[in-house]
């Protein structure tokens, strides 16, 4: 366990027992045009050393952004409502400026692209050792060989003659260690992974989640992985949070919720996914499609996709409530979901026939993304609703 | 057993690597596809996976001649499709369609969906009296699960599975019997993905169609295909049944691959044993000698360099066809 105490800076009080990271009722609104982009509403999380918290969600969750708020890389029209405090401190409201010492050195960022980020003109090693040489005052040599370091660290091999070459040299698993290791060259103490392996082949991704596994348990950073990829959630993380239309929606230890989900959208998400035991049946997507963040359904925002929807669900978005040990559902209908044996035949419908409307005409009335023609099949809700 | 609907036999695609200068010169050439022979019956779905850059995407496009391959035949029905001319093609491109991986930039942005579906249609010169065409293009948007009466919308107004299914409704526009599906999902949530899926399974039931399925991911092609052929570096390293492929591979690279794929259950995924290679694929201007694996291979011994390993039947009659001097049966999934 590392402690405040370990910390060279003195802006951060010692002897907190805060948790390291604290995330609460953070909430990011973007104002556009055409009215305001609520693309984080109210998500809180606790983060301490050596977690591996994972958050999973479509695009558009909301996800990337909580991320982004933590990071303060927002652009400036944002608006971050709530408290980030880092071991106590808040982070919030702090200028881009004020939040540079807490970058990389604190609280650092492994992004998904990695053709992206990082800069094609200057070699992998001098833009390693400029991100260390931001926070320590070190000679430029100094830091040439501590980039070198990091280098091997995340299995580069030779990786002093690698150091001198630009990012194009590099293959696309190759780049991505590359930003794990300048990610973890300040050896922070929060690691956050925004779909680190989302561009990145099956056989690389498995190097990547290996190599970050590693790191993890040598450094005990805590890693935030932001992931679409429920199979990578349920190899990597201890905990796990589900996002859908910018708010957690169920939040567990990763073998509750996948084993038993108390929230119908969660259900639908693992059902979506082919595994060996749907062979040879039909899948179970969910009907739809996400929700406008612009115009959010009325009550729960899942309720226009939700097989088990009530009346109550219209009315208004429940709060977290407690569905076992640790574990929190946003659902106001999860204590009859734990009753349905096989919740996953929900959302079986014929496929053929059930009309979707288009999705700007979902955005425009959010509650009624779905049309179902009397002459094809119809949703299991009518079923359910008896 | 009936004819096969499509047969690839030694299908090489190279594309000439230019220099730079005034007069461009070849200094090389991009082996994309090195030799895959494949059949594929009526009514069947062969699943082509491999990792990006392994060629599956370019043999899809040399089997309808949108590449024109450098060597080998593809016999669609028993007619020999490489040596016929755009013309002489055309009266087929009926029954052999595609559909894209990327539904943002495979419909015109300008067309309306009813224009983008009665395409083919008209192009084809679709027989019958006015007002059939409209029939058609409302009667294909409910098959793919959407409703007509947005038939005059364009397609930035619909989400990418949707529009997903407006590809596949034009594809679909001519009854073909046989489609090449490139990475159809992947662009795609994976709740919406399921639906695609689903939607594919079941026009093939109804309408008996043959399904060419490139993907890279492995959880699905497992989902939707009969059987599966696994490529590396432009070659098929392994053919069987689906089930065998998955729950006896030979292949060395078949068994990293399948142990790599993350599979959504914490309780198995923690049990799993996992094969990491080492390395990345070379480069398919110069690929290694012999076995293009062996440079990843932990069985890798001096005959792999020397020896390229034939694609065929190993380890009993009812194994997988597998291109490897070792290969040997391992559980990894």
């Amino acid at each position: 366990m590392s402690t405040a105490s370990e910390l060279p800076e003195d802006f951060l009080s010692s002897g907190t027992t805060a948790p390291l990271l604290s995330v609460k009722d953070l909430s990011v609104t973007f104002p556009t045009d055409d009215g305001d982009v609520r693309a984080v509403r109210n998500v809180s999380f606790d983060l301490n050393p050596g977690d591996v918290l994972g958050i999973v969600g479509e695009s558009g969750s909301g996800k990337s952004v909580s991320s982004m708020a933590i990071m303060g890389l927002l652009p400036k029209n944002a608006i971050v409502e709530g408290s980030i405090r880092y071991r106590g401190e808040e982070l919030n409201g702090r200028t881009y400026k004020q939040m540079q010492p807490f970058r990389s050195k604190h609280i650092s960022m492994i992004f998904q692209d990695p053709m992206t980020s990082l800069n094609p003109v200057y070699t992998v090693g001098w833009q390693l050792a400029e991100t260390y040489r931001a926070h320590h005052d070190v000679s430029k040599k100094a830091a040439w060989a501590k980039a070198v370091e990091a280098l091997e660290l995340v299995g580069i091999p030779q990786p002093d003659r690698r150091a001198a070459q630009y990012p194009h040299e590099f293959s696309g698993g190759m780049r991505q260690r590359v930003v794990i290791a300048m990610a973890i060259i300040n050896d922070p103490s929060v690691i956050i992974a925004d779909e680190p392996t989302t561009a990145l082949d099956v056989t690389v991704q498995a190097q990547i989640l290996d190599t970050m596994l590693r790191l993890q348990a040598e450094t005990d950073a805590a890693i935030v992985m932001i992931t679409h990829d429920l199979g990578v959630v349920a190899g990597m993380v201890n905990r796990v949070q589900v996002m859908y239309g910018g708010t957690v929606v169920e939040s567990g230890p990763v073998d509750d919720v996948f084993e038993q989900p108390r929230m119908p959208y969660t259900v639908g998400l693992l059902g979506s996914v082919p595994n060996p035991a749907s062979l040879g049946k039909r899948l179970t997507p969910i009907k739809g499609a996400p929700p406008s963040l612009v115009n959010l359904p009325s009550g729960c925002s899942f309720s226009p996709r939700c097989p088990l929807v009530a009346e109550v669900c219209h009315e208004w978005e429940p709060e977290l409530e407690e569905a076992g040990p640790n574990h929190t559902t946003r659902c106001h209908r999860w204590e009859h979901l734990a009753t349905v044996d096989q919740p996953q035949r929900l959302f079986l419908h014929d496929e053929i026939g059930t009309v979707e409307n288009p999705a700007v005409f979902a955005a425009a009335r959010p509650d009624e993304s779905l049309e179902v023609t009397a002459a094809h099949g119809s949703l299991v809700t009518d079923e359910e609703a008896k | 057993m009936t004819a096969p609907l499509l047969e690839v036999i030694d299908l090489v695609k190279e594309f000439p690597v230019r220099g730079k200068g005034i007069i461009p010169r070849n200094v090389g050439t991009v082996q994309a596809v090195s030799g895959v022979s494949f059949t594929l019956h009526p009514g069947e779905t062969l699943g082509l996976v491999g990792e990006s850059g392994c060629g599956k995407s370019t043999t899809g496009r040399a089997i309808l001649q949108l590449h024109k391959p450098t060597s080998g035949s593809v016999r669609f029905e028993g007619r020999e499709l490489t040596t016929m001319s755009t013309k002489q093609l055309r009266p087929l491109r009926k029954d052999i369609q595609i559909v894209f991986q990327d539904p943002y930039a495979s419909l015109n942005p300008k067309w309306q969906v009813n224009d983008i579906i009665a395409e083919p249609l008209q192009i084809h010169g679709a027989e019958g009296p006015r007002g059939a065409v409209q029939r058609r293009v409302d009667e294909l948007l409910e098959l793919v699960g959407l409703n007509p009466e947005h038939r005059n919308r364009y397609p930035h107004e619909f989400s990418g599975g949707q529009r997903q299914r407006i590809g596949i409704a034009r594809a679909l526009a001519l009854n073909p019997r046989f489609m090449v599906l490139d990475e159809p999902v992947s662009a795609l949530d994976v709740s919406v993905q399921a639906g695609v899926v689903n939607l594919l399974e079941e026009l093939q039931e109804r309408l008996g169609l043959a399904y060419l399925f490139v993907a890279h991911d492995l959880s699905v092609v497992r989902h939707i295909s009969d059987r599966v052929a696994v490529m590396y570096l432009g070659k098929i390293i392994e053919m069987g049944e689906r089930e065998t492929i998955y729950n006896r591979p030979m292949h060395p690279y078949t068994q990293a691959l399948l142990s790599a794929v993350p599979m959504p259950d914490p309780k198995q995924e923690r049990k799993r044993q996992r094969i990491v290679l080492t390395g990345d694929v070379p480069s398919p201007v110069n690929p290694p000698s012999g076995c293009r694996f062996r440079t990843r291979c932990w069985k890798a011994q001096d005959i792999c360099a020397v020896e390229e390993p034939r694609l065929e039947r190993r380890g009993g009659p009812d194994g997988t066809l597998s291109a490897c001097h070792f290969a040997e049966e391992r559980q990894v999934v």
